[in-house]
C-alpha cells in the first residue's frame, strides 16, 4: 500500500491504494468519480481519458502512483458549476452522444485536441485525432461535428477572455 | 408541430447527466458490504472438467467463497433456455443442448465459466482465481460450420446428433423448381456473412443483493429488457419468484442485441448473493465480453435466382448454414429463421421463394441477435444477388432493381410477411439524385486516369420491425408475447410520469416519448418524466430490441394517453358545465369549443385528486394504463448508395460518398433518427470492411481484444449524407416504423457492391480488408 497525494478537480486528496492500482480505479473506486469509464483492458477505447497536468491521458494506462503530485481533471471537473464547458455543450447540441458511455473520454480527448491544434482543425484532423477513442453508437458523424463546433466556441470564449 | 412536439429536433433531456459524468451505470452502483466476483473460465474449446481444487485459493486473503458448477446443479438452478421453439422440416423439435450457468462436467467454448471466486476486493478475487486448479481432459473441437458437419466430427451435445440444431425450411419448394425450369437466366452466388462481436462500449455487469429478512433479491444489470430478465430468472432458473425479485437496468451503455439475453454471470451473481449473504458485484472486462457476449451473424449461404427474358425475377432458392456456437442463446433459434428467411423477398416481386436453414453447433461462443438480427443477412444476400445479376445480365443495377420493385401495397410475399406500405422508387430515386448516379461514369473515368479504381454500389433494404402480433409469433414458436405497456400518471400539479416497458440504452426515449406527450397534451417536456428499467416501478414490459420501442411502446403511450384524455375531458366538461363532446384540447388547455371557457390541465389534474367536484360515480385520480399488441410488423425500407475508390497498389478502400434515403414513416425527433442511422451505417460498414471474428483450428478466439478485432474508428468512416422519404405506417396511430437497425441492415451490401464494381471481381468476402481486396484484384 502507498499513499498517493494529488489534486483532482481542484481539490487536494490523499489516498491509500495498493501499488498496482491504476489511476482510473483510484478515481472511480476511491474518489467515487464514476464519470470516468472503463471500456476495455488494452488501452484502446479511450473511455477513461482524463487530463493529467493539462494533457489527455488514458487513466487505465497510468498507475495511481505515477499521478502523485499531479493535477488531474475528470469529466466531473470540466464544467464551471452549472455552466457547461463549450465541448460539453457542443456534444449535446450536435447529438454527439447516444448511450453516453464513451462520452466522458471523448469529451476529455476532444478538449485536448482543440487545445493542441488551436484554430487549425478540419474534419480530417479531428477524425485522425479521435483514433484513440471508440464509440459504438454514433458512427462518429455527430462527434466530429461537435468537436468542430466546440473548437469555434472555444476560440470565441478564449478571445473574450 | 410545436417547438417540442412531433417532428421537432429537440436536444436530448438525458444528455446533461452523460456529458457531466453523472450517468449511473451498473458498475457505478456500490452497496454496503459489497463483495466481488471473478469467474474462472475454460481455456479449452472442448474439454471434460475432471476436478476443481480450490483449497489453496480459499486460504488467500479476502476470499469468501469459491463456487462451482456442481453447486449450481445441486441447488437445482435451471439451465439457460432458448425461448423460441423451431420445428425442423421433418417435424422434429430443435435439439437444445443443456447449458448450465457454470459447467459441471463439460466445457464447450473457450471462456465458458466453470467456477466463481467471491472475495472482499476485485483484485483479491482475481488473485485467488489464479490459485484455483481446474483439471481438464481436452476433447477434439469443431471451430466452424464446415468442421462441425463433417463426417466423424466431434459431437457437442448428445441431444443433437451431427451437431445439427435444426434443419428448417420456408416457402414452396415445388413452385421454385417450376420457376427455375422456366428461367431464361439463372444467377448463382455463394457467400459468407461474417461473425461479429457486438461490443457495446459498456461491458456487461451485475450487482446482486439478497435481503435475508424479506427473502427478496435485487439485481442491477446491464439489460435491454429487465422484465424479461426477471421472468426468465424466476420462471426458468428458479432463483426467486417474481414478486421477490427486483431487476433494475439503470443507464446502460449500448446493447445492440447483446444485452437482451440473461447470461450465466448475472444469474450466478444473483445466486451467489444468497450463498454468501453479501451483495455481489461482477463487472466484465473487455476480454470477457469478446469471449462471452453473444456474437452475431455467421452464415454460409448458397443462393440461386431465376429471371425471365425480360429480367423479371421468377424465383429464389437459398440454402443457409447458421452457426449457433456451443449453446442455444435466448433468441438464437429465431434469428436465422423467422427474422431472416421471411425477409428474403427484399423489395422485389419474387413469385416463388424456398429457403432451407440448417442450424449448427460449434465449439465457439453462442451466437444470437446483433443489430438487425437475421435481416442484415437477408438484405446482404438479396442485394449482392441483385448486383451480381445485373452484371451477369448486363443491365444497370439500379434499373434491374426498379424493374422488379413491389409497387402495390399491401403486398403478400411468399415468405409470411405482408408489407403494409412503402415507396421503393421514391427512396432509390432520392439516393441516386443525392449521389449524382448519372454522373458516375465520368467520375469513374477521371479516377482511372488518376490510377484509382472507382466503384458505386447500391443496396435497397427492407426490414420487419416491431415484431408482432403476439398471437402470430406464438404460433411460430415464440415463448413470449411481443406487446408493450405504458402507464401515464398525471400528478395533482399537472406534471406527468410516463412508465414504459421499453428500455433506453442510447436511443433517447427520455426525449422522444416526452415529445409525443407534448404534442398531444401541450405539456412542456420539462414537465414530463420517462420511467423505465425498474421492475418495481414498471409492472411489465418486453424491453427494447428490433426497433420496436416507438412503433410498439410509443403506441402504448398513445393508447394510455387517449384514456387519460377521455377521463380529463369528462372532468373538464363537468367543471366548465359543458357537454363532454364540446371539449377540445389545445396547448394544454381543455376548451369548450366556440366559447372562451377553458381549464388548464393542471387544474383538471388537481380536480381529479381533490375529488371535491367530480362527475357522479367517477373514481378520483388521473392515471391510465394501456397494453398494446400490434396487428403487424412495421416495414422500414430505403436505399443506400456508396461510392468509393480502391488503390490497386495497396487494396485500400477510401470513401468518396455514402448516401442514405430511408423511409421510417413519421419522424418524432429527426435529430435522434439521424443519429440512429449514423450508428447503424457505421456497424454495417464495419462488417463490410473491418470486423470479423477469427477462431483458430482448435477453437481459440484469435480476435479477442480491441488490438485484434478491428472496431470502426473515426478515421475509418465518412460523413454520411442522409435523406428521408415518407410513407406513413398504417398500422399504428403515430405512423412510425422504427429506425434503429436500418443502417446495419443496408450498409454492408452497398459497400461490397461498390468495391466489386471498382475492381471488376465479384468474388469478395467480408471484411474486405486491403489484403483481401488486393488479392481480389491481382489474384
Amino acid at each position: 500500500m502507498s499513499t498517493v497525494k494529488l489534486t483532482v478537480n481542484g481539490r487536494a486528496v490523499s489516498v491509500d491504494v495498493e501499488d498496482r492500482t491504476l489511476l482510473v480505479h483510484l478515481l472511480r473506486e476511491n474518489l467515487n468519480l464514476t464519470g470516468t469509464h472503463v471500456g476495455c483492458d488494452t488501452s484502446q477505447c479511450g473511455a477513461c481519458v482524463v487530463h493529467v497536468d493539462g494533457r489527455a491521458v488514458k487513466s487505465c494506462t497510468m498507475l495511481a502512483g505515477q499521478a502523485a503530485g499531479s493535477n488531474v481533471t475528470t469529466i466531473e471537473g470540466l464544467a464551471k458549476g452549472d455552466e457547461l464547458h463549450p465541448m460539453q455543450a457542443a456534444f449535446r447540441d450536435n447529438h454527439g452522444l447516444q448511450c453516453g458511455y464513451c462520452t466522458p473520454g471523448m469529451i476529455m480527448s476532444a478538449v485536448d485536441i482543440v487545445h493542441r491544434h488551436g484554430g487549425k482543425l478540419d474534419e480530417e484532423t479531428v477524425r485522425h485525432e479521435l483514433e484513440g477513442n471508440i464509440c459504438r453508437c454514433t458512427g462518429y458523424h455527430n462527434i466530429v461535428k461537435a468537436v468542430l463546433d466546440a473548437a469555434g466556441r472555444m476560440q470565441v470564449s478564449q478571445a473574450a477572455e | 408541430m410545436g417547438v417540442e412536439g412531433i417532428g421537432a429536433r429537440v436536444v436530448r433531456k438525458e444528455d446533461r447527466r452523460f456529458i457531466t459524468g453523472q450517468g449511473k451505470y451498473v458498475d457505478d452502483v456500490k452497496m454496503v458490504g459489497m463483495s466481488y466476483a471473478h469467474f474462472i473460465r475454460s481455456p479449452h474449446a472442448h474439454a471434460k472438467v475432471k476436478g476443481i481444487d480450490s483449497a489453496e485459493a480459499m486460504k488467500m486473503p479476502g476470499v469468501i467463497a469459491v463456487l462451482t458448477g456442481q453447486q449450481i446443479v445441486d441447488d437445482k438452478v435451471g439451465n439457460l433456455i432458448c425461448g423460441w421453439a423451431i420445428t425442423s422440416k421433418d417435424g422434429s423439435p430443435m435439439k437444445m443442448g443443456a447449458w448450465p450457468a457454470m459447467a459441471p462436467e463439460t466445457v464447450r467454448f473457450v471462456g465458458q465459466a466453470v467456477a466463481v471466486v467471491i472475495a472482499e476486493t476485485k483484485n483479491q478475487a482475481k488473485d485467488a482465481a489464479e490459485a484455483v486448479v481446474v483439471n481438464y481432459e481436452e476433447l477434439p473441437a469443431v471451430p466452424d460450420i464446415k468442421a462441425a458437419i463433417a463426417s466423424g466430427a466431434a459431437q457437442l451435445h448428445p441431444e443433437a446428433p451431427g451437431n445439427i440444431v435444426y434443419d428448417w425450411h420456408l416457402g414452396d419448394e415445388a413452385a421454385v423448381k417450376d420457376a427455375f425450369s422456366k428461367a431464361a437466366n439463372v444467377v448463382t452466388l455463394d457467400l459468407t456473412n461474417n461473425r461479429l462481436v457486438p461490443n457495446a462500449m459498456e461491458p456487461r455487469a451485475a450487482v446482486a443483493h439478497y435481503d435475508q429478512a424479506e427473502e427478496h433479491y435485487t439485481l442491477y444489470t446491464t439489460s435491454q429488457n429487465p422484465h424479461v430478465a426477471r421472468l426468465v430468472l424466476s420462471a426458468f432458473y428458479n432463483i426467486a419468484p417474481e414478486h421477490k425479485l427486483r431487476v433494475i437496468a439503470p443507464d446502460v451503455g449500448g446493447g445492440f442485441g447483446s444485452k437482451i439475453y440473461i447470461y450465466p454471470e448475472e444469474m450466478v451473481a444473483l445466486w451467489a448473493s444468497k450463498k454468501v449473504n453479501r451483495p455481489v458485484k461482477w463487472t466484465g472486462d473487455r476480454s470477457e465480453a469478446f469471449l462471452t457476449d453473444a456474437h452475431g451473424r455467421d452464415h454460409v449461404s448458397k443462393a440461386e435466382m431465376a429471371f425471365d427474358k425480360d429480367n423479371k425475377i421468377l424465383g429464389l432458392r437459398v440454402k443457409t448454414h447458421a452457426n449457433f456456437g456451443a449453446y442455444m442463446s435466448l433468441f438464437s433459434s429465431a434469428v436465422p429463421t423467422y427474422l431472416y428467411a421471411t425477409l428474403l423477398s427484399g423489395q422485389y416481386v419474387i413469385p416463388a421463394i424456398y429457403a432451407e436453414v440448417i442450424g449448427v453447433y460449434t465449439n465457439t461462443t453462442p451466437v444470437d441477435a446483433y443489430r438487425g438480427a437475421g435481416r442484415p443477412e437477408a438484405s446482404y444476400l438479396i442485394e449482392r444477388m441483385m448486383e451480381t445479376a445485373a452484371r451477369q445480365l448486363k443491365v444497370d443495377p439500379a434499373e434491374l432493381r426498379k424493374r422488379n420493385f413491389i409497387t402495390t401495397f399491401p403486398y403478400q410475399t411468399p415468405v409470411i410477411m405482408a408489407y403494409d406500405i412503402g415507396d421503393f422508387h421514391a427512396s432509390i430515386d432520392a439516393a441516386m439524385k443525392a449521389i449524382d448516379y448519372a454522373g458516375f461514369p465520368a467520375r469513374k473515368a477521371k479516377a482511372k486516369a488518376d490510377g484509382k479504381l472507382r466503384g458505386i454500389g447500391v443496396s435497397c433494404y427492407i426490414e420487419a420491425c416491431g415484431i408482432a402480433p403476439s398471437k402470430a409469433v406464438g404460433s411460430l414458436g415464440a415463448g413470449v408475447g411481443l406487446w408493450e405497456s405504458a402507464e401515464i400518471r398525471v400528478n395533482p400539479v399537472g406534471t406527468i410520469e410516463v412508465l414504459t416497458g421499453s428500455h433506453s440504452h442510447g436511443q433517447g426515449h427520455e426525449t422522444t416519448f416526452c415529445q409525443i406527450i407534448a404534442e398531444r397534451l401541450g405539456v412542456p417536456i420539462s414537465q414530463v418524466s420517462i420511467v423505465h428499467g425498474d421492475t418495481d416501478k414498471v409492472q411489465f414490459g418486453m424491453g427494447t430490441y428490433g426497433s420496436r420501442s416507438l412503433a410498439v411502446g410509443g403506441t402504448a403511450i398513445v393508447k394510455a394517453m387517449e384514456k387519460v384524455e377521455a377521463k380529463a375531458k369528462k372532468i373538464a366538461a363537468h367543471a366548465l358545465e359543458a357537454s363532454e363532446s364540446d371539449i377540445v384540447i389545445e396547448n394544454g388547455e381543455f376548451k369548450v369549443t366556440g366559447t372562451d371557457k377553458s381549464i388548464a390541465l393542471p387544474m383538471v389534474a388537481l380536480a381529479a385528486y381533490t375529488a371535491h367536484n367530480l362527475p357522479d360515480g367517477m373514481e378520483p385520480g388521473l392515471k391510465e394504463t394501456a397494453f398494446y399488441d400490434p396487428t403487424n410488423f412495421t416495414f422500414p425500407a430505403g436505399a443506400y448508395i456508396c461510392e468509393l475508390e480502391v488503390d490497386p497498389g495497396t487494396g485500400k478502400t477510401s470513401f468518396v460518398n455514402f448516401v442514405a434515403a430511408d423511409d421510417f414513416g413519421r419522424l418524432i425527433n429527426p435529430m435522434i433518427v439521424e443519429g440512429q442511422v449514423h450508428g447503424g451505417l457505421a456497424q454495417g460498414i464495419g462488417q463490410a470492411l473491418l470486423e470479423g471474428v477469427v477462431y483458430d483450428g482448435t477453437g481459440q478466439l484469435v480476435t479477442a481484444s480491441f488490438m485484434d478485432y478491428t472496431m470502426p474508428r473515426a478515421d475509418d468512416l465518412p460523413s454520411f449524407q442522409l435523406s428521408h422519404t415518407t410513407t406513413l405506417c398504417p398500422g399504428n396511430p403515430l405512423g412510425v416504423k422504427g429506425c434503429g437497425e436500418a443502417g446495419a441492415i443496408g450498409a454492408s451490401a452497398a459497400v461490397i457492391n461498390a468495391i466489386t464494381d471498382a475492381i471488376g471481381n465479384n468474388k469478395l468476402e467480408m471484411p474486405a480488408t486491403p489484403d483481401r481486396v488486393w488479392h481480389a484484384i491481382h489474384g
